[in-house]
């Protein structure tokens, strides 16, 4: 049996960003992949998207003082 | 100017200079120990040769033909009889030796594997530092050298030891640096790449066979008054080391027997090394004859004192001055004392024109010696002239649009006022000078805060920018009227403090002046316009503030009981002024202000409302004594009754877990609730208490205090007047420090209130011993956490800054580093700039009253 880390409640939802999302995305701030904070592919959080290097992952999160926001990182070679 | 080369340095090799290269470099090669003849010339192929470069005013160098101060300096060699071992790479050479074979000279892993692990060691290199890698290649290298067996020829290998500092052995026989470099010489090109060397390096240049010579610009010899000349500490080494060469040399070819070699070569070892570093730890420093350790290249480089953490991490500044300062409530927020002596040798350059040369030349005819006037001029060729009784009348006459005059510091001057440690942008702003008599700089106690000075004896440091350009920065973006509001919080970081507030509490709650007194009072805090003043005979203290504040300004909040603060259209109607209000740090009132009237308003009415409080304590009085801590008698027996409650219900839990009918609280033992119990009791003894004396006491100095918030607390009160409580350490009450009890002096296991430190006696009262012993404990755990604390989170502070200082807020809200790579993507998840807000929120409702008007 494994646990399964995120239904959590202290671990927020992470989601892969499709192609279209991700250029939405970098074209927004005018940056490449390179730019984005990171995650490895084996987090274990993200490990049932099974992303490749390069793929960009959001993440929501419950934030003090501007209720959710989102965060995107960078899928890198772990 | 000069043509810009647009190039991108991509890498930087770090490598060893052949004995070719230093033979190909150097300007003359050294061969005798002496540095003059008689006539006190150089000597040539001596060690201040003069193809080595000039030290001496007027004379050329051979080399280049330039003279003092243009001449570079060149390097010179010499060749040394036998060769050395560089001490610095000791370690590098045993490596090698280890690692390679002894017959052939490569590398101990087999041929098929090298490959796999280079890369193996070029991955850990990269992620883990050279130190990794180092230890990676040791471990791979054992591996394969258990066999014993170069893979390669398959030949024996012995094992190699150093005996530090540089000897090394092979199965307990000295190998010769000669023999190290053979053995170096063997190790082909291509397998050092495992090692990590640089592509053309050779390990053989470690083992010196020439040594280069430091030009004589980096150890120039000084000429005493005497007449005598005092080489450099490397001059000294260099010809130690010249001496024993030469005597090797001659021993050699006279064929000396090989003893006297042997000792020869290992005092030229020595010297070499001491002349790279004097601090080898398993030898013995080279001194002078006095016995003073020589400075030799390292130490010019390491630690503190060295090159990098004193010349270049540490620069030093011109036109900066430091002294203690002190506080003068009379000068404006944006102001700073500088003492008159100082303002006489700090100067800012001012250019001559048409219209100012009267003006300038008024400082130039008092000279440097009379304030104000000017210390220096500055020709248009950039040549200076200092101004003194005998070049005055000539500079006078000269004088002319172009020229550049040093005049002294005037008042109105600006200057950057800084206090260490610089942990804020607040730690440094910028205030305009006032030149006062004295020597400390003087500034206003309400800028303390952003600095976080105290007056118990904290220097400042003060800088003068000397161009326009720079005075524009600092006074539109560092000007304290600017910088007051905390971009971390949102509030004021300035305010009222002590006195001030005081005085504008007593004031507003309960003073009524006479017109006179009223006026008297504005006047001296700077109010020339007295319209506001209601016209009558006896003016309200809440009349005498609403003067200050402008027509206009509404606004409601809280004072610091809890009351509602009403000023309409520029009116105090209800309320006092108190800390809430007016302290640094709190309050909405200053932020309001801020908002409406801009930063150079909100400074001078901070300013005005400052003086107003002090002003008012001056006249009234205000002073605190002994008596200030007696309570009625009612009062007295009130808290007697309420103290002894308390510990009746602690001695009543005791009796109860002696006679075993406590129960214990969940996840608790019954010892660990008894102790819980007892301490929840005793403490609501002193709050209680606290709170009866801080209610029956009235109008008292220390209670007036309290409840401004200019200084002390409740608690202070009531430890002074009513019960000073239980003492605690580490959160429990004070456990035994003998068997079974806390001082001799009381019974085995007594578990009472005051035989754990309850101290139920107040500081007017006085102590029992006991008690104060009690007080002791507790008052020197408290100093030695501040003490064990303030370095640590200041480290921890240092970390967080350094790792986050280019960290920048870009113009599309994200955050991002130097690389410009993402770091948030909204800055602080919400986007908010905190300074704009009010304590961290927006406040909407504000915005929208002030767009449409205020809803009646």
């Amino acid at each position: 049996m494994t646990l399964d880390g995120n239904k959590h409640l202290l671990i927020p939802k992470h989601s892969k960003l499709n192609e279209s999302d991700k250029k939405k995305l970098l074209e927004e701030y005018k940056i490449n992949v390179f730019s984005l904070p990171k995650i490895t592919s084996e987090d274990p959080a993200i490990v049932k998207f099974n992303a490749k290097v390069g793929d960009v992952i959001k993440i929501e999160r419950d934030s003090k003082t501007a209720g959710t926001t989102s965060y995107y990182r960078v899928v890198v070679e772990s | 100017m000069d043509r810009q080369v647009h190039k991108k340095v991509c890498n930087i090799n770090f490598s060893l200079f052949s004995p070719k290269q230093i033979m190909d470099l150097a300007a003359a090669k050294v061969v005798t120990p002496e540095l003059y003849d008689r006539e006190g010339y150089s000597v040539d192929g001596g060690l201040m040769d003069i193809r080595l470069g000039v030290i001496d005013p007027g004379l050329r160098c051979k080399t280049c033909g330039q003279k003092l101060k243009e001449c570079p300096g060149h390097f010179g060699y010499i060749e040394l009889a036998r060769p050395v071992i560089h001490i610095k790479f000791v370690r590098q050479v045993l490596d090698l030796l280890k690692s390679t074979c002894k017959y052939c000279g490569q590398v101990l892993i087999p041929e098929n594997n090298i490959s796999k692990f280079t890369d193996v060691f070029d991955k850990v290199g990269k992620e883990e530092g050279f130190e990794a890698r180092r230890r990676k290649i040791k471990e791979v290298v054992n591996k394969f050298k258990t066999k014993e067996k170069c893979p390669h020829c398959e030949k024996k290998q012995e094992k190699i030891k150093i005996e530090k500092p540089y000897t090394y052995y092979e199965s307990d026989l000295r190998l010769s640096p000669i023999e190290v470099r053979a053995r170096l010489e063997k190790v082909p090109s291509e397998d050092l790449k495992i090692f990590g060397y640089v592509e053309g390096f050779r390990p053989e240049w470690m083992v010196l066979t020439v040594l280069q010579i430091p030009p004589v610009t980096m150890r120039p010899s000084i000429t005493l008054e005497s007449g005598e000349r005092s080489e450099d500490d490397l001059t000294h080494k260099l010809g130690d080391i010249v001496r024993i060469n030469q005597r090797l040399f001659e021993n050699i070819n006279a064929g000396a027997p090989e003893v006297i070699i042997e000792d020869l070569w290992d005092l030229l070892q020595y010297h070499v090394t001491t002349f790279f570093d004097n601090a080898v730890s398993q030898l013995p420093p080279a001194r002078h004859r006095g016995g003073q350790v020589l400075k030799t290249l390292a130490a010019r480089i390491k630690s503190k004192e060295g090159r990098l953490r004193h010349n270049l991490a540490g620069k030093r500044t011109d036109f900066s001055a430091r002294t203690v300062i002190s506080p003068d409530p009379f000068i404006d927020l944006n102001q700073v004392g500088v003492p008159l002596s100082m303002s006489m040798n700090l100067t800012v350059p001012e250019r001559v024109t048409e219209w100012n040369k009267e003006y300038l030349l008024k400082f130039v005819k008092n000279g440097p010696k009379k304030y104000p006037g000017a210390n220096y001029i500055i020709k248009p060729d950039g040549k200076r002239k200092s101004i003194t009784e005998d070049t005055q009348e000539e500079i006078l006459e000269e004088l002319e649009e172009g020229y550049l005059v040093e005049r002294h510091l005037l008042d109105g001057d600006v200057a950057l006022f800084n206090r260490q440690p610089s942990l804020h942008r607040m730690s440094m702003m910028c205030h305009k000078v006032k030149v006062l008599p004295g020597k400390t700089f003087r500034l206003n106690p309400a800028v303390c805060n952003p600095y976080n000075a105290d007056f118990d004896g904290d220097e400042m440091n003060l800088h003068i920018p000397q161009n326009d350009e720079a005075r524009a920065e600092a006074k539109i973006l560092m000007l304290v009227d600017t910088q007051i509001i905390s971009p971390r919080y949102g509030l004021s970081v300035v305010g009222c403090i002590q006195d001030a507030i005081t005085g504008n509490y007593l004031l507003t709650k309960e003073l009524v002046l006479s017109r006179a007194e009223a006026t008297d009072l504005l006047y001296n805090c700077g109010v020339t316009d007295l319209s506001p003043l209601p016209k009558k005979e006896k003016v309200d203290g809440s009349e005498v503030f609403s003067v200050l504040l402008p027509n206009d300004f509404s606004f409601i909040g809280k004072d610091k009981s809890g009351n509602d603060v009403k000023i309409v259209n520029g009116k105090l109607k209800s309320g006092y002024m108190d800390k809430s209000n007016l302290g640094q740090e709190s309050g909405l009132m200053l932020r309001n202000i801020y908002e409406k009237y801009g930063p150079a308003y909100t400074a001078e009415l901070l300013g005005k409302i400052s003086k107003l409080g002090i002003s008012v304590l001056a006249r009234r009085g205000f002073s605190i004594g002994i008596g200030d801590m007696d309570l009625p008698l009612e009062t007295q027996d009130e808290i007697r009754a309420t103290v002894k409650k308390s510990e009746d219900e602690a001695l009543k839990i005791i009796d109860e877990f002696y006679a075993g009918k406590l129960d214990a609280l969940p996840g608790r033992s019954v010892a660990e609730t008894l102790e819980l119990n007892v301490l929840g009791a005793l403490n609501k003894a002193r709050n209680k208490s606290g709170d009866i004396a801080m209610k029956q006491v009235q109008n008292s100095a220390a209670i007036t205090m309290a409840r401004s918030g200019a200084r002390g607390n409740p608690l202070n009160i009531a430890q002074m007047t009513a019960v000073v409580g239980q003492q605690a350490l580490r959160g429990k009450r004070i456990e035994s420090g003998f068997k079974n009890r806390t001082m001799s002096y009381f019974g085995n296991k007594d578990l009472s209130p005051k035989a754990r430190g309850f101290v139920k006696n107040n500081f007017k009262s006085g102590l029992t011993p006991a008690e104060f012993f009690f007080g002791a404990m507790t008052g020197r755990d408290a100093l030695m956490d501040t003490a064990l604390r303030t370095p640590k989170s200041g480290y921890l502070y240092r970390r967080l800054s350094n790792a986050l200082q280019d960290l920048k807020v870009e113009y599309d809200g994200t955050v991002r580093d130097a690389s410009s790579r993402i770091v948030q993507f909204s800055y602080g998840e919400d986007g908010l700039d905190v300074s704009k807000t009010k304590n961290g929120v927006v406040d909407v409702k504000s915005v929208i009253q002030n767009v449409i008007g205020a809803s009646k």
